[in-house]
This record gives structure tokens, C-alpha cells and sequence, in this order.
């Protein structure tokens, strides 16, 4: 694989977004069936330029508009916003205050950063198969929250080609949730509670919630091989009193013995676990679940509230490239979740050097000139490594499709339309 | 079809007609009311709710919500202003209509600014509230299924197949399988229980909440929430139409500011309080806003015209006669100071008559002042019972621990001039109050 160098990115880009971009499966979806009208057209894009020059409220009439507009301009990056009342490249003609932000995809933003008190190996904009676990934990946990509470259809992971991964919530009915309810939900996928300042972070009422007991047993899958193994929490005064701080001073001595005793986490914690449900501990300050309170601290899911809460909130694009990595922002596949590796997601410098590969071998095949562009480039990407992830966001795609023919269906029936 | 022309006659309701107008002794509002009514009642169906809304507002920051005192209390106000809150075995028809008719009239009122609608819907959800939280269990299903909200109960298997996971999530329900066999169980979109999703207090599967009955409050009040805001949104817009009528404008416009208490303007101590006494009666009986006029006078011996005709109306209210209000204006008032954290908090939180009341509470000692305060005067009046144990204020002889007025007497003997000078600028303030004093 070529190694990305930042300086070609201008020249890169020039080529995916010409060869590689996948314009029709992105607008299929953005087009959501062409179900509402204008519903695209009304769609706010944000591009990147080089040197930092952000512009917002960019908007597209149909795909081939996108698609010109994007290679003529080559953004670094792109994102996302809300879909509005009016077109947004007009909002400046409209009426003070009529120019509303209407709907929008339901989004999660998880970032490695915010674990950096609880990950020894790598901190800020870092990351490691050691701490990527964290990521498979979050979005096993949120997943299965989205679909079995609150029985969310369309969700499309992606990695967010640095330090962490996003998800678009894509039903219908999600995309017209109020502020409110967005916030609401975070609230109820949330549990580490507290910044800097604050030691231990979750706290657990008597009467464990199924979220929280369903949460439980998804980490426990993981706890020791991430925690005691990975990450070797307890390998060592200096990390073992960061856990102690989590629990009542009253066994603190004793533990500190007992651990020296011991030779690694896995002993130190199985010692943890007698010394807190010996009876001497429970009182006010140590709750009945401390255990797993110290487990959650470490392991559970932290979202940015503010990512999710606002309609008009702007989210990096699916398929856009990380100008810092070279990493492209690829869909996940929710059926191997585990083993997603974010080392081996193409970076741009890869795909198009595969691209180029294969140009010059099939050089020879191609002589009708006259075959579209479209029908060219829709081959083209399949030759590169993006083609298992464009993969994954079309079957993204047919389960929406299936799901707005079964609501046209019933709608029809409802009115009698036979 | 032929329909028999002519005039069409005023239904009298029998009595089963009138139960049925109104089923239960609460309600949603959903429709407004059709019938014709006169001015009066119009008038005096608005005030009554006012005042109900008020005492709902005043008890609120008053007391905790949902427990003793605060239950009984807002029962008597209800019961008091004749508005509907309980079954009861005699004839509910006149309170729960007076209670229908009375809240559409005051929408119009308070549809007019985000302020007044914020103030109206926090007040009748509170109300809301408290009738529900009396409403005899059997009673509640009823009305429910009356007020078309989406609520569906489930089914004795699916409640026993959730069961674990339903006393898990509520904590209302005490954890014994016995709780949940008698209580219904509602299936509810997520969406709209909000306020119990949010903090993990409800069961959540495949999209819906699984709400126990007993939760179900928070839910009915979203509801009613939403659809009172959508209301006065609603009604803002075809307000123009309503105040264009003359007849409805004046009463509309003064609705949402009406004072509903005792009228003080009829002089009812004339001469019974002394010049001299009215520094002491500022620090220990006056409220802070007529104390703090008081104080700016003194301070500046000036007060902007809006000031002197408060505070002319409130002199005039504790029982000044003219001459004395003429010489009062000429002479100078010693301040005093006080502020403890409670009461600040109360004004921050803009509760400024409560905070007044509370303010009264401390300086006279009681744990509860006994009345519930709106007006300047009242105050004033309420402290002189307390201070002298009777109905009428005697002339005080200058208590010792208060700082004298002799020394400011001394001051204008001695001072003509400037007595002279504050004449001159007195007798231009001096202007308006005559008047107030000659009603």
C-alpha cells in the first residue's frame, strides 16, 4: 500500500472524486426515494477547501450538480447538515427567520479522545488495536440500544478515519425528532457522568435498568482481554491507585498488600472483586454495584451530547477523506464488527494507486469509447479496496428501499388504492 | 331535506345532558365553548380563574408540590372559587363548566407574549397535576380513554412476559411481582414519554415505552403541555379578530396585570398614623418596594412622578390625611438595611410577591403570615394587626431603639434654608399628589 503523504492531496483527490466517489449510491440515499419533494435540493453540504477555507450552506439540484460542483472545487473535507425550508446556496433571499432547519438523520459521534483517562496506551488524536476495543464495545452497546429499545431500522456506522466512528440514524420518522427527544436519547445512552475534576464517574442505583444490565453483559465479553490484558489495568502501583480511587479508603490498605502479593491484573482484580463484596464495605459510600461501576468507568460508551442534539448540526460525510490520515470514512459492517481494523481502511493514496494499477492493465480491454462515464467509474471503484465497503452501504440502501415500498404499501391499502 | 326554518331555541340541558357535557371533574380542553354567556359571567368567570391560577402559582413556590400542605391548601382555594376538582355526589355540572368556559377565556388573555403563555401553561399544569393526583384509580382509565390520548393497555401475557423487565425500570413500582399484577401497564411511543425515557425510568422495546400506570401523570401533562401550547399559538393568531370587539378589549388587555385583592383606596385610617411615626412603620411595616421609594425620597429628596404616585397611593392607603402627606414630602426619613439570601433568591427567581411575603414572615416572626399577599397596603395593614394586636393602628409613641426623627426635626428648624429650598423643588412634586389626595 502507498503511504499517504498530505502534500498529494490535492492531486488525490482530483482523481477519487472523479473516478472513485460513489455519487449514485450516495444520492440514492440522501434522495431517500424521492419520496418528498425537494428533499435533496434542500440538503445544507460544507466543504473544506485547501487552506482552511470553509464554506457552508452549499446545495445541489440533483447527482450530476453534486458531482460537478465536487470536482470543481475538491474539498478537503465534507459534511453534512440538515435539510432546510428552502434551498440553501438561497438562503440569503429568504424572508428573516423563515430559513428553518426541518430534519435530519439522528447522529452519534464517538471520539477516542474522551477516554483518554481511562486508555494507558495512546492519548488525543492516537489510537491502537490495544484501545480500538473501546470503539467495538460502543457501538456493540448503542447498536443494540438503537435497534432493540428504541427499534431504529436504518443505522449506518462509519468510521470517522482518524479516532473514532459515527452513526447515521436513518429513519424516516427519526428525521423529523424533535431536539428534545435527540437529547433525551443521548441522556438515556449515557452513564460516565463527570470531567476532569471528578474521580469516579458512574454511579448505579439499587434497581439496574435493562439497558444497563444488557450494557453489563456486552462488556463482560470484553473485559478481560481489553482490560486486564490490553490495557494491563492493575499492572502497577501507579495505575493500580487510579482504581483505588474508585473505591472505599477503609480497604485501600489491604489491597495495596494483596496486590503485591499477585502477578498480574487478572489476579489483582479477582482480589478487587472479593475485597468489595466483603461485607465491612457497604455503606453510604460504596454501592452495591461497585464492581461493575469501576467496569463501566472503564469500558461503557461516552457521546458528545452536542453532536447529536442539534438539527442543523454539520457531520463529517460518509466517503470523505481525513486530510490528516489519508483515510477514507467507510461504512462498517455491522455483522463483523469485531473485526474491523481501523489500520487496514484504505487511505486515498491507496485507492488510487489500485486504480492506477488496474487502468494500465485494462488498457488494452476497453475500446468503446462511447460507454458513459458513469458506467466507467461504477466499475472502477469495484477494482480498488473500497469496493467491500461501498458494498455494505448499498445493502444499507436496499433495506431502506424495502422499508419505503412496505410504507408505500400500507399507506396505499390504508387509502385503497389497489 | 327540509329543516323547519325559524328560530333556533336555546337547549335547557336535563340533567343527564349536563353529566354528559361533562363526564369527568377534569379535562383537556379540547373543545371550546359553544354556548352564549353575558359580559358579567364573561368578566367574573375570568377574574375567579385568575385568582385560582395566582394561588396555584403562590402555593407552588410556597410549598412542595403533591404532598400535605400544598394538597389541601390548593383543594380549599378550588373549592373556594366553586371550580371543579373531585367527584363528588352533589351536581358537578356549574363547577366543571365554569371551570371549561373560564380557561378558554383566559387563552385569549394569555396567548398575547412568550412570558404570559409560559406563566398560563406552567399554572395549569400544575393544576392539572393535582386533580389527577386525586383521581380514584378506576376513575383514571375512564378518563383516558375519554381524552383520546394513544393509550393502549397491554394484555396480561405481555405484561408477564415483560414483567422483569418492566419492575426493573420503574421506580415507582416496589419490585414484587404483586404490584404489577393490579396495575395496568400502557404502551406508549417513545417519543412521548419523554421525561421518563430520558432518566432510564421506563421500559423501552421496539420503539415504546411501557408505562405503568401510576407514571402515567408525566405523560398526560406532556401532552397537555404540547397540545395548550400549540393552543395559544393557535390563538395569537386569530386574536386581532377577538379584540377587535370592544366590548371584550379593555377586559382582555387587563386581564393578564388585574390585581384581584382588597381596593385600598378608599381611606379607610385617615389620620390615624403620625408623621413621625412613619420611619419606624418603614422599617417594620412597609413592603420593600414602598421602603425603597421611601428611601429614594430621602435619599435624593426627589422621586420621578411613576414613584410619588405609587408611593402618594400607598401613604394615602395607610391612613395620611393631606396635610400630613404635604408636610411629609418636606422632610427627610432615615434609612434602614436588610437582606438575608432567601428572600433574594425568591426576587431572582422573579417570585416578587412571594418573596415579599416572605420577607414579612421574618421581620414579624411567624412562620406563616396567614394571608396571602398582593397589595402594598395590605402589608402595611397586616403588619400594624400584628404589631399592635388590633384592627386599628394607634399613634404610636416613638420607640427607643429606632433612630429619632428629632434630630432631622432639629435639622429643618435650623436648616430654613434649606427648608426654603426644598419647598421650592417639593412644590413641584407636590403638583400631582393633591390630587390623589382630593379623590
Amino acid at each position: 500500500m502507498a503511504t499517504y503523504d498530505p502534500a498529494e492531496l490535492p492531486e488525490l483527490l482530483k482523481l477519487y472524486y472523479r473516478r472513485l466517489f460513489p455519487y449514485a449510491q450516495y444520492y440514492r440515499w440522501l434522495n431517500y426515494g424521492g419520496v418528498i419533494k425537494n428533499y435533496f435540493q434542500h440538503r445544507e453540504f460544507s466543504f473544506t477547501l485547501k487552506d482552511d477555507i470553509y464554506i457552508r450552506y452549499q446545495s445541489f439540484s440533483n447527482q450530476r450538480d453534486l458531482e460537478k460542483e465536487m470536482q470543481k472545487m475538491n474539498p478537503y473535507k465534507i459534511d453534512i447538515g440538515a435539510v432546510y425550508s428552502h434551498r440553501p446556496n438561497q438562503h440569503n433571499t429568504v424572508k428573516l427567520g423563515a430559513f428553518q432547519a426541518q430534519e435530519k438523520e439522528l447522529v452519534f459521534d464517538i471520539d477516542m479522545t474522551d477516554y483518554d483517562d481511562v486508555r494507558r496506551c495512546c492519548s488525543s488524536a492516537d489510537i491502537c488495536s490495544k484501545c480500538w476495543t473501546l470503539m467495538t464495545m460502543a457501538i456493540h452497546i448503542i447498536d443494540r440500544a438503537l435497534k432493540e429499545d428504541f427499534g431504529f431500522k436504518h443505522r449506518l456506522w462509519v468510521y470517522s478515519g482518524r479516532r473514532g466512528v459515527h452513526c447515521w440514524v436513518c429513519d424516516e420518522s427519526v428525521r423529523k425528532l424533535s431536539s428534545a427527544v435527540r437529547s433525551g436519547i443521548v441522556e438515556y445512552l449515557s452513564l460516565v457522568k463527570g470531567g476532569q475534576d471528578v474521580k469516579k464517574k458512574v454511579h448505579l442505583s439499587e434497581k439496574i435498568h435493562p439497558f444497563v444490565s444488557k450494557s453489563i453483559n456486552i462488556i463482560k465479553k470484553y473485559f478481560e482481554e481489553y482490560a486486564l490484558v490490553d490495557q494491563d489495568i492493575l499492572e502497577n502501583k501507579e495505575t493500580w491507585d487510579k482504581i483505588l480511587a474508585l473505591v472505599p479508603e477503609t480497604i485501600h490498605e489491604k489491597l495495596q498488600q494483596n496486590f503485591q502479593k499477585h502477578h498480574n491484573s487478572l489476579q489483582r482484580w479477582e482480589c478487587l472483586k472479593k475485597a468489595i463484596s466483603s461485607q465491612d464495605i457497604k455503606n453510604d459510600k460504596c454501592g452495591h454495584w461497585l464492581e461493575l461501576e469501576i467496569m463501566l468507568q472503564y469500558c461503557f460508551p461516552r457521546l458528545d451530547i452536542n453532536v447529536s442534539k442539534g438539527i442543523n448540526h454539520l457531520l463529517k460525510s460518509p466517503f470523505s477523506v481525513h486530510p490528516k490520515t489519508g483515510r477514507i470514512s467507510v461504512p462498517i459492517d455491522l455483522q463483523k464488527v469485531d473485526q474491523f481494523d481501523p489500520f487496514t481502511v484504505p487511505t486515498i493514496s491507496s485507492v488510487c494507486h489500485e486504480l492506477d494499477a488496474v487502468s494500465t492493465n485494462d488498457e488494452g480491454k476497453e475500446g468503446n469509447e462511447a460507454e458513459s462515464d458513469i458506467k466507467h467509474r461504477t466499475r472502477d471503484y469495484k477494482k480498488t479496496s473500497l469496493a467491500p465497503y461501498i458494498k455494505v452501504f448499498e445493502q444499507f440502501l436496499e433495506n431502506l428501499d424495502k422499508s419505503r415500498k412496505g410504507e408505500l404499501l400500507k399507506k396505499s391499502d390504508l387509502q385503497k388504492d389497489f | 331535506m327540509q329543516f323547519s326554518g325559524g328560530m333556533r331555541k336555546k337547549l335547557r340541558l336535563g340533567g343527564d345532558q349536563r353529566k354528559a357535557s361533562y363526564p369527568h371533574s377534569l379535562q383537556f380542553y379540547l373543545e371550546p365553548p359553544s354556548e352564549n354567556i353575558s359580559l358579567i359571567e364573561f368578566e367574573s368567570l375570568a377574574i375567579d380563574r385568575v385568582k385560582l391560577l395566582k394561588a396555584v402559582e403562590n402555593l407552588g413556590v410556597s410549598y412542595v408540590k403533591g404532598i400535605e400542605p400544598y394538597q389541601s391548601k390548593l383543594e380549599n382555594e378550588i373549592r373556594r372559587l366553586k371550580f371543579s376538582f373531585r367527584e363528588s355526589l352533589e351536581d358537578e355540572y356549574e363547577p366543571r363548566r365554569k371551570d371549561h368556559i373560564s380557561h378558554f377565556i383566559l387563552r385569549l388573555a394569555y396567548c398575547q407574549s412568550e412570558d404570559l403563555r409560559r406563566w398560563f401553561i406552567q399554572q395549569e399544569m400544575d393544576l392539572l397535576r393535582f386533580r389527577f393526583s386525586i383521581l380514584p384509580k378506576d376513575k383514571i382509565r375512564n378518563f383516558l380513554k375519554d381524552s383520546h390520548l394513544q393509550f393502549e393497555a397491554i394484555s396480561d401475557e405481555e405484561k408477564s412476559l415483560r414483567e422483569q423487565e418492566i419492575l426493573a425500570s420503574s421506580p415507582s413500582l416496589c419490585g414484587s411481582k404483586l404490584d404489577l399484577d393490579s396495575e395496568s401497564v400502557y404502551k406508549i411511543p417513545f417519543a412521548d414519554a419523554l421525561d421518563l425515557f430520558r432518566g432510564r425510568k421506563v421500559y423501552l422495546e421496539g420503539g415504546f415505552a411501557y408505562v405503568p400506570l401510576r407514571d402515567i401523570v408525566a405523560i398526560v401533562l406532556n401532552e397537555f403541555r404540547a397540545k395548550l401550547s400549540k393552543a395559544l399559538a393557535l390563538t395569537a393568531r386569530s386574536l386581532p379578530a377577538v379584540q377587535s370587539d370592544e366590548r371584550l378589549q379593555p377586559l382582555l388587555n387587563h386581564l393578564s396585570h388585574s390585581y384581584t385583592g382588597q381596593d385600598y383606596t378608599i381611606q379607610k385610617n385617615a389620620g390615624k398614623i403620625s408623621l413621625d411615626q412613619i420611619d419606624s412603620l418603614s422599617t417594620k411595616s412597609f413592603p420593600p418596594c414602598m421602603r425603597q421609594l421611601h428611601k429614594a425620597l430621602r435619599e435624593n429628596h426627589h422621586l420621578r412622578h411613576g414613584g410619588r404616585m405609587q408611593y402618594g397611593l400607598f401613604l394615602k392607603g395607610i391612613g395620611l390625611t393631606l396635610e400630613q402627606a404635604l408636610q411629609f414630602w418636606k422632610q427627610e426619613f432615615i434609612r434602614g438595611k436588610m437582606d438575608p439570601d432567601k428572600i433574594l433568591d425568591l426576587v431572582k427567581g422573579t417570585h416578587y410577591q412571594v418573596a415579599c411575603q416572605k420577607y414579612f414572615e421574618m421581620i414579624h416572626n411567624v412562620d406563616d403570615c396567614g394571608f396571602s399577599l398582593n397589595h402594598p397596603n395590605q402589608f402595611f395593614f397586616e403588619s400594624q394587626r400584628i404589631l399592635n394586636g388590633s384592627k386599628d393602628i394607634r399613634k404610636e409613641s416613638i420607640q427607643p431603639e429606632t433612630p429619632q426623627p428629632k434630630p432631622s426635626v432639629q435639622k429643618t428648624k435650623d436648616a430654613s434654608s434649606a427648608l426654603a429650598y426644598l419647598n421650592s423643588s417639593l412644590e413641584m412634586d407636590m403638583e400631582g399628589l393633591e390630587d390623589y389626595f382630593s379623590e
